[in-house]
């Protein structure tokens, strides 16, 4: 009745085996093993420390684009109350592509910070499994030092072998993951300084033609909606008359 | 007997549980094969679950080795294609 083994078991069994089979002096393979352990956290640190960084540059992203949609609602209000309306709905067009590129940020933080939460979970996790195996091979070491029965000492062999299997396959799967998220956080750094920022959250990944019209026809709409707000304001119930050629050319013809 | 979930820990369960653990772990290679996967996420979950509730953790200090070893908690849907398999990671108990 011989269980069937899974990928995973049969990798440990090996690796166990493996370390039994050249364990002259165990204190020296799993001092080694432990050191490389360590090392590998600092890994997970550094990736931990990488979302963080991609984060804060989209934060900063998102406040200048928030401060421009504030300057862009001034000056679209001015021209209205200059009675510019075709530099009012220029500003306001503006202002509704920031609005959306601001969504997109909001979405891509919210992602970051989610990553950033696993990486810390997993980077506490492995901290216990190492603190685990210190434990374990002092305990070992300390058995062989003492001599201890032989067959004791093979018997906690395979439970430490077992476990210094363990954590590589934990240490495996937590750098995998960070390798992953810090190629998340490269791509956001990449496409900042590429400026391709305004395309993409303008319009997400996959959108064709008609997405773009439809797009375009719904900030259309905002934009009149903003305008009529304005005019309401403003107290002017109608558009108004068509403005002074001065002003019109005041602002293309310099 | 010593069930290690792996990239977790080892638990200690009373012999007594190895009917109920086989049943889990069949229910899960079940779902794998019929390609369930939110099906394959609760049983495995739950299988995960009874060992961590039924058995008692075993501390740093102790250096037995594992009668059955469990993938960690975060095996994706394709992974477990490659784990329970057949008979699934642990065996009928004997008759």
């Amino acid at each position: 009745m011989a269980g069937t083994s899974g990928r995973f078991t049969t990798v440990i069994k090996a690796k166990i085996n493996k370390m039994l089979d050249k364990a002259e002096d165990p204190g020296e393979t799993l001092d080694y093993s432990y050191q490389k352990q360590l090392e590998s956290l600092q890994g997970v640190k550094k990736g931990i420390a990488d979302v963080v960084t991609a984060k804060k540059r989209l934060q900063m992203q998102t406040s200048k684009l928030e401060q421009s949609v504030v300057k862009l609602d001034t000056q679209a209000r001015t021209a209205m109350g200059q009675g510019n309306e075709e530099l009012a709905r220029m500003a306001l067009e503006r202002k509704n592509v920031a609005q959306t590129e601001l969504q997109g940020l909001d979405q891509q933080v919210t992602e970051l910070e989610a990553q950033q939460q696993k990486l810390i979970e997993s980077e506490q996790k492995l901290r216990t499994k190492i603190e685990s195996f210190r434990t374990k091979k002092e305990v070992i070491k300390a058995q062989y030092n003492a001599a201890e029965a032989q067959v004791r000492i093979s018997e906690a062999a395979t439970g430490v072998g077992e476990e210094m299997a363990d954590v590589g396959l934990a240490m495996q799967r937590a750098v995998d993951k960070t390798e992953n998220m810090r190629a998340r956080a490269d791509a956001v750094g990449e496409l900042e300084a590429a400026g391709t920022f305004d395309d993409i959250t303008a319009l997400g990944d996959g959108q064709d033609d008609i997405d773009r019209q439809l797009h375009q026809l719904s900030s259309q709409s905002a934009v009149d909606d903003d305008l009529a707000k304005m005019r309401a304001e403003l107290g002017q119930g109608t558009p108004p008359p068509p403005a002074s050629p001065q002003i019109e050319k005041g602002e293309g013809a310099a | 007997m010593i069930v290690r979930v792996m990239a977790e820990g080892q638990y200690r369960l009373d012999e007594g549980h190895h009917a109920r653990l086989d049943e889990l772990d069949d229910l899960v290679v079940a779902r794998v094969e019929a390609g369930d996967e939110a099906g394959y996420i609760t049983a495995f979950s739950e299988l995960l679950s009874f060992v961590r509730e039924s058995g008692e953790a075993l501390g740093p200090d102790d250096l037995e080795g594992s009668d059955f070893m469990l993938p960690p908690a975060d095996l994706s849907f394709e992974e477990a294609g490659n784990e329970f398999t057949g008979e699934g990671l642990i065996p009928d108990p004997p008759a």
